[in-house]
């Protein structure tokens, strides 16, 4: 579904991403994982279209099409969701008028007619249940005064809103109090399918727990040092990442 | 792709004034200059009663003596005041023929307009009262406003059918020497609309009036005067678009409202002039005086979306005369490339209890400079006067300017006066978010615009809150940095 390759990524002149190697198959759930500064954030980014980060070698993509000419809002059309470590704050703007907005863009890019406000009702009380949000929630201004939780299950609102192929959840779990690390966690399970992929990016092993990952990799240094199965996690949590770092630098 | 700085630019650049386009009317135009004599003829044309011309002199009087005023934050080229005609009016103008009587071209541009009058009597339950360069060229729902006793049609009809209304209220808000443009006008105005409203009554229906500048050259004087008596209600709207011109075109309206004892004024705008091409050149010169007075129990909101001209300088104001009265304005003022804008509000508390509410938002993009100016003055009797403002002012890219200059003057110890203002600026992080979720940027922009709008956009009427809406995405389609 998602395939990259030898993907190295600058920012002002910077190289960050050093020739990564990754591919993510329908139904999978991958973790990655990694030190401050590895590259994780600038992985998903790139991965979403942002034109901060300039791709210099290799490519990504996506069910078989080379994304290097696709615009971020295009990529999103074709099933591409970040959920963003830090969710910008757009006043005056509703969450339901946002998630209509994003829709009936996406469904307008596939010559597909506005989605009846009937079905679009039907599919917020649906997803907003799934989540355990509160439909007053839903009238307030997108992120502005949201707590660092409600920001988080916000994105996974959309996330369920939006039935993206491939979910990229940065940090999803920062900032999260263990009740709505759960329920976020059951969110993310109960949307995920044979047909979608999920990719987490993660610190620590907490919100592996609940979200299990088929794969693990390990990025350093703008590198995946390391890939094993749901265990490499729990090695991770008890040793650190210095092994990891010693053990490539030799 | 993503826009970059540069990118954004360009296709900023290259958006074109939407109506710019040109409808040939004939036309019956007066020479250029201003006299006496030109003053005269005015009235003379328009088969006004003596004591109008006489008024009309008296102002011509006073704006000989007066200077332009230099201090409002705006820089242009003064007007040759002589090089301007001072009267022009579509020739095939009767004020007897009904719609199916008005000239197909004309119709046709209102239709390119989107403001087609068929529509707008069938759809929305709006009497249309069209001034097309000057003159009144159609009136409709002018039946059933009678029925109520509700008198709305051009000011040139009420001298005339009315002149004992007319000759009470003109001048009695604005008086002729208020100002340099307000002196001016009064000597020249050549039409505008006239509204009132019987004690009691509640305006079933939105008035509204469209104005348009037309000819090269000419510039155009709207007065308007509304007047609600005594518990009555009436809901104004005014909504312009011009064609695309190469020269500075000035236009100098005067607005009157009065709202008596216990009667509540709506009045609204939407401002699309041609606001100069990308490089600064023509565009409208819009020089407004709209004033309020409110007296006991009496409320007057106005509520405006301001996004044409090259130059404006505008401040709908509130007399707070009675105990009791409520003053509201609401604006939202777009700049962009190097439009500018000097606008605001001043609020008198003069009565007892009064309050004012004034929200402003400004949204500067290009190398525009957009100011907020706003006095509340509340005077010594006033006890219990109590005022909220708020400036929000919203910039895109690193050219523009917003400006906040808010005048405060309490002589009332009892006073309670409150003032927030905010700036921020449209981020990229704001724009690659919505994209991100399949939004493009112009999509982006105008959703952040209009949720930074909102508070004023829902104090419009339905259907004009989706034209003012229309109309901020046009004005700043591409306008991120």
């Amino acid at each position: 579904m998602l395939k990259i390759n030898d993907l190295h990524a600058n920012v002002d002149d910077k190289e960050i991403l050093k020739g990564i190697n990754l591919e993510v198959k329908a139904g999978e759930v991958h973790a990655i994982m990694g030190p401050n500064g590895s590259g994780k954030s600038t992985l998903a980014s790139v991965i979403a279209g942002n034109e901060n980060f300039e791709v210099t070698q290799g490519s990504i993509e996506l069910s078989g099409e080379d994304l290097e000419d696709v615009s971020p809002e295009e990529r999103a059309h074709k099933g591409v969701f970040l959920s963003f470590q830090y969710p910008v704050e757009i006043p005056g703007v509703s969450v339901t008028n946002f998630m209509k907005t994003a829709i009936n863009e996406s469904r307008k890019a596939k010559g597909l007619e506005d989605m009846p406000a009937k079905d679009m009702l039907k599919l917020i009380r649906e997803k907003s249940e799934l989540l355990e949000i509160d439909r007053k929630f839903l009238s307030r201004s997108l992120n502005e005064g949201f707590s660092g939780g409600e920001k988080k299950r916000n994105e996974i609102f959309q996330m369920a809103m939006l039935e993206p192929k491939v979910a990229i959840l940065d940090e999803t779990d920062s900032g999260l109090d263990i009740d709505a690390l759960r329920i976020v966690a059951s969110g993310v399970n109960k949307l995920k399918s044979k047909d979608n992929a999920v990719i987490l990016i993660t610190h620590y092993q907490r919100l592996l727990e609940y979200i299990v990952p088929d794969y693990v990799h390990v990025l350093h240094n703008g590198k995946i040092v390391k890939s094993g199965g749901k265990e490499l996690a729990l090695e991770l949590e008890e040793k650190g990442y210095d092994w990891l770092k010693q053990e490539t630098a030799v | 792709m993503a826009y970059t700085e540069e990118e954004l630019k360009k296709e900023l650049e290259t958006k074109e004034y939407e109506y710019g386009f040109y409808t040939d009317i004939e036309s019956e135009t007066f020479p250029n200059g201003l006299n006496e004599e030109i003053v005269i003829a005015i009235s003379k044309k328009k088969g006004e009663p003596e004591w109008m011309t006489l008024w009309r002199l008296e102002a011509f009087k006073y704006w000989k003596e007066m200077e332009e005023p230099e201090w409002a934050n705006v820089h242009y080229e003064k007007p040759d005041f002589q090089a301007i005609s001072y009267y022009s009016a579509p020739k095939k103008a009767d004020p007897n023929k009904t719609l199916d009587d008005v000239d197909p071209e004309l119709l046709e541009m209102y239709k390119k307009l989107g403001i087609s009058v068929d529509e707008q009597k069938k759809l929305q339950n709006v009497a249309v009262d069209i001034v097309m360069d000057s003159v009144s060229v159609a009136t409709t729902f002018k039946k059933t406003l009678a029925e109520k006793g509700i008198i709305f049609c051009s000011i040139s009809e009420a001298i005339k059918d009315h002149p004992e209304l007319v000759k009470k209220y003109i001048g009695s808000v604005v008086p002729q020497r208020d100002n340099f443009y307000a002196a001016l006008n009064s000597a020249v105005f050549s039409d505008g609309s006239f509204c009132y409203i019987p004690k009691g009554v509640r305006c079933p229906m939105e008035l509204s009036t469209y104005f348009r500048i037309n000819q090269a050259g000419t510039g155009q004087f709207e007065r308007t005067l509304v007047i609600a008596d005594e518990d009555s209600y009436v809901s104004y709207l005014e909504g312009c678009t011009a064609p695309s011109r190469d020269e500075n075109q000035l236009h100098a309206a005067v607005v009157e409202l009065v709202a008596l004892d216990g009667a509540e004024i709506k009045y609204s705008t939407v401002q699309n002039w041609f606001p100069g091409n990308k490089d600064g050149k023509g565009g409208v010169f819009n020089f407004v005086t709209k004033r309020a007075i409110c007296e006991k129990n009496a409320k007057v909101s106005w509520t405006q979306v301001e996004t044409g001209s090259a130059v404006t300088w505008k401040y709908p104001s509130c007399i707070l005369k009675g105990d009791n009265s409520i003053g509201e304005f609401y604006s939202i003022a777009v700049t962009n490339n190097y439009q500018q804008a000097d606008t605001g509000t001043k609020m008198v508390h003069i009565g007892k209890n009064t309050k004012s509410t004034i929200i402003s938002k400004g949204i500067s993009a290009g190398k525009s400079q957009n100011s907020y100016r706003g006095l509340v003055q509340v005077n010594s009797r006033a006890d219990g006067a109590r005022n909220f403002s708020q400036c929000d002012s919203l910039l895109m890219g690193n050219e523009c300017g917003a400006h906040t200059f808010p005048y405060i003057e309490a002589k009332n110890k009892s006073a309670m006066i409150e003032h927030e203002a905010t700036t921020s600026k449209i981020g990229e992080d704001q724009i690659f978010y919505c994209n991100q979720r399949g939004i493009d940027t112009e999509k982006a922009i105008a959703l952040i615009v209009n949720g930074f709008s909102k508070e004023v956009l829902n104090k419009l009427p339905m259907e004009f809150a989706v034209e003012a809406q229309k109309l901020l995405e046009i004005s700043l389609e591409g306008s991120v940095g």
